[in-house]
């Protein structure tokens, strides 16, 4: 499978589906409309400084709060190529998976790696480079039922090719 | 090596007599759940699945209740989609304005949810019908197109935690407060991808819609669900709303817990979340400094039920809102709306300063119907108090009991009924 690279924007404990996506626009499915807004609430700078295939790297309970789709669609539609975190909330995990954004639970590089370093992640290994810091960690790898689910592209796929 | 409650339901709907923590499944579902925000995505991505329809019409319930009546015309096209949707798959349980309420108060009013259940709802607070010894649980989008083409769902099968609750719990001290004392005692990730299982002689002494908001904000310490046993009052309420058989599961006597706490409700106080986490919980009695407050809202999906309307009413009857202060009642279904209204409710409410909306889910998330401005503060019965969920990102919101709230409402600021003349 495919491997990310990009430059980290680095968040705390409990970023919440708030302000990936604030609710006043969620009156819009649409992936692009989504992404002009995401973080907004937490970091107004984001949106303008992320490149495609940037990654964003946070400590505990990333995703927590509501079961809006629309907070890994914002973020996977604003370029970012990978989510680290010491934990995600459970709905964010699922629909993470789902969707196809990719994500990885790795508690030393979510506390280590710094806003602007540049990270490169394999996927198939979990092996997380901090190349800034020529630093590597071991991220947790998913179980292979949901790897399926990863390979197909998101559930959706994977349900269509069963 | 037993199971506990939720583990015995996933195993029975996953045709297995084992299941243990950890182990993925696939369980066949009773009930899918979506509202106007998250219906749209998933028909979107239902629409991309090769399936002939839905898997069973009377197994899905669609329910626009967080921008509606529609606030703005995108809002209205979200609606639209869902309406159309259910008509064309002669969806059963589709709930227009004028029958709608907020979907977790609604689906077990009008019996759509009963004991032994599995339900996945697209909206994190699917875990309110736990209070009936259901396993039930928010998903996304996804995962909501996924159950309604395949009747089916994967699940990762949780450990749990125990909580033992005995006693009574004292005047102005409800379900709001116990869940909120738990979140503030286990964090917001305390029970992150676990069961909070509720037992002990003290279920006894909540009332069901006390379970309903204990069972409801299970996800704000991160749970995936939260569930009680089915005593005598669980049985009396889903024979008095739904016709649907029951089942009903208890853990083993060797089901093994991560954690176990005994709480005694009868030392519980009235309790209130401070900005900007559901864990940052202090009793009233902690509370020295003087916290004036713009806006209170009662209602919601955790506190829009008849007990809660009761609640304020009788705090507010005879009394007067503070001057300058907006206090907003919600009452969470047409039900409950016509019933406050028989019981002369509505009246207090106006009579005190209060405005009554039809059932919406619209202040809780920032939606509309009471959006803070820049500085205000909120004393809130809802369920968050993220920065920036119920307006600008430098409001604050507290959340609190339909009691607290309500003499919070007449003081203008954070207060108890206790502390009223």
């Amino acid at each position: 499978m495919k491997a990310a690279k990009g430059t980290v924007f680095k968040y705390g404990d409990n970023v919440d589906t708030d302000v990936i996506i604030p609710a006043r626009y969620l009156n819009s499915s649409d992936p692009a409309e989504l992404a002009a807004h995401c973080m907004e609430d937490i970091d107004k700078e984001f949106i303008h400084k992320v490149s495609q295939g940037d990654i964003i790297v946070a400590t505990k309970n990333f995703g927590c709060g509501s079961s809006r789709e629309h907070a890994p669609i914002a973020i996977k539609a604003a370029g970012v190529s990978c989510v680290i975190a010491e934990t995600f909330a459970r709905i964010f995990y699922r629909n993470a998976i789902n969707i196809g954004l990719p994500i990885i639970e790795c508690p030393e590089a979510a506390r280590e790696i710094a806003a602007g370093d540049t990270v490169e992640v394999d996927f198939d290994s979990g092996i997380i480079t901090d190349v800034t810091k020529n630093t590597t960690y071991q991220g947790q790898a998913f179980p292979e039922f949901m790897q399926k689910i990863i390979d197909a592209e998101g559930l959706v796929n994977y349900i269509n090719r069963k | 090596m037993g199971m506990t409650m939720t583990q015995k339901i996933l195993a029975a709907h996953a045709g297995l007599d084992k299941v243990e923590a950890g182990q993925l499944i696939e369980a066949d579902l009773d009930l899918v759940l979506g509202n106007d925000i998250t219906s749209p995505v998933a028909i979107k991505e239902m629409e991309k699945m090769n399936v002939d329809g839905v898997f069973d019409k009377d197994k899905i319930a669609l329910v626009p209740d967080h921008f509606v009546p529609n606030k703005d015309i995108k809002s209205a096209e979200h609606c639209k989609c869902v309406r159309e949707f259910a008509y064309r798959n002669n969806i059963t349980n589709y709930f227009e304005v004028g029958e709608m309420g907020i979907e977790h108060a609604l689906l077990p009013e009008k019996g759509l949810t009963v004991a032994g259940d599995v339900i996945i709802g697209a909206d994190s607070h699917t875990c309110t019908y736990g209070a009936l010894g259901a396993f039930s649980t928010g998903v996304g989008s996804t995962d909501m197109a996924a159950g309604m083409a395949t009747g089916k769902a994967w699940f990762k099968v949780p450990s749990a935690i125990r909580f033992n609750l005995v006693g009574r719990p004292s005047e102005w001290v409800s379900g709001k407060d116990v869940i909120l004392h738990i979140i503030g005692m286990i964090g917001v990730d305390g029970a992150l991808y676990k069961s909070m299982e509720f037992v002990g002689d003290g279920v006894g002494n909540l009332t069901m819609d006390d379970r309903f908001t204990i069972a409801n904000m299970a996800i704000e310490a991160g749970g995936k669900n939260g569930i009680f046993p089915v005593d005598d009052l669980a049985a009396a309420y889903m024979k008095e709303h739904s016709d649907r058989p029951y089942t009903v599961y208890e853990a083993d006597e060797d089901a093994v817990y991560d954690e176990e706490y005994t709480i005694d409700l009868s030392r519980l106080r009235p309790t209130i979340a401070f900005p900007h986490l559901p864990e940052n919980t202090k009793t009233i009695d902690e509370i020295k400094e003087d916290i004036r407050i713009d806006q209170v809202v009662i209602g919601s999906c955790t506190n829009g039920r008849m007990e809660d309307m009761r609640a304020a009413a009788k705090v507010l009857k005879g009394r007067h809102v503070a001057k300058g202060l907006r206090c907003i009642v919600i009452p969470a279904t047409q039900a409950v709306y016509m019933q406050a209204m028989e019981e002369g409710l509505l009246k207090i409410f106006i009579e005190a300063g209060a405005v009554v909306s039809t059932p919406t889910c619209g202040p809780c998330l920032g939606g509309y119907m009471g959006i803070l401005a820049q500085g205000e503060r909120c004393v809130s019965t809802t369920n968050r108090n993220f920065v920036g969920r119920m307006g600008h990102v430098e409001s604050e919101i507290y959340l609190a009991s339909p009691a607290v709230a309500a003499a919070s409402a007449v003081e203008g600021r954070i207060s108890c009924p206790c502390r009223l003349k």
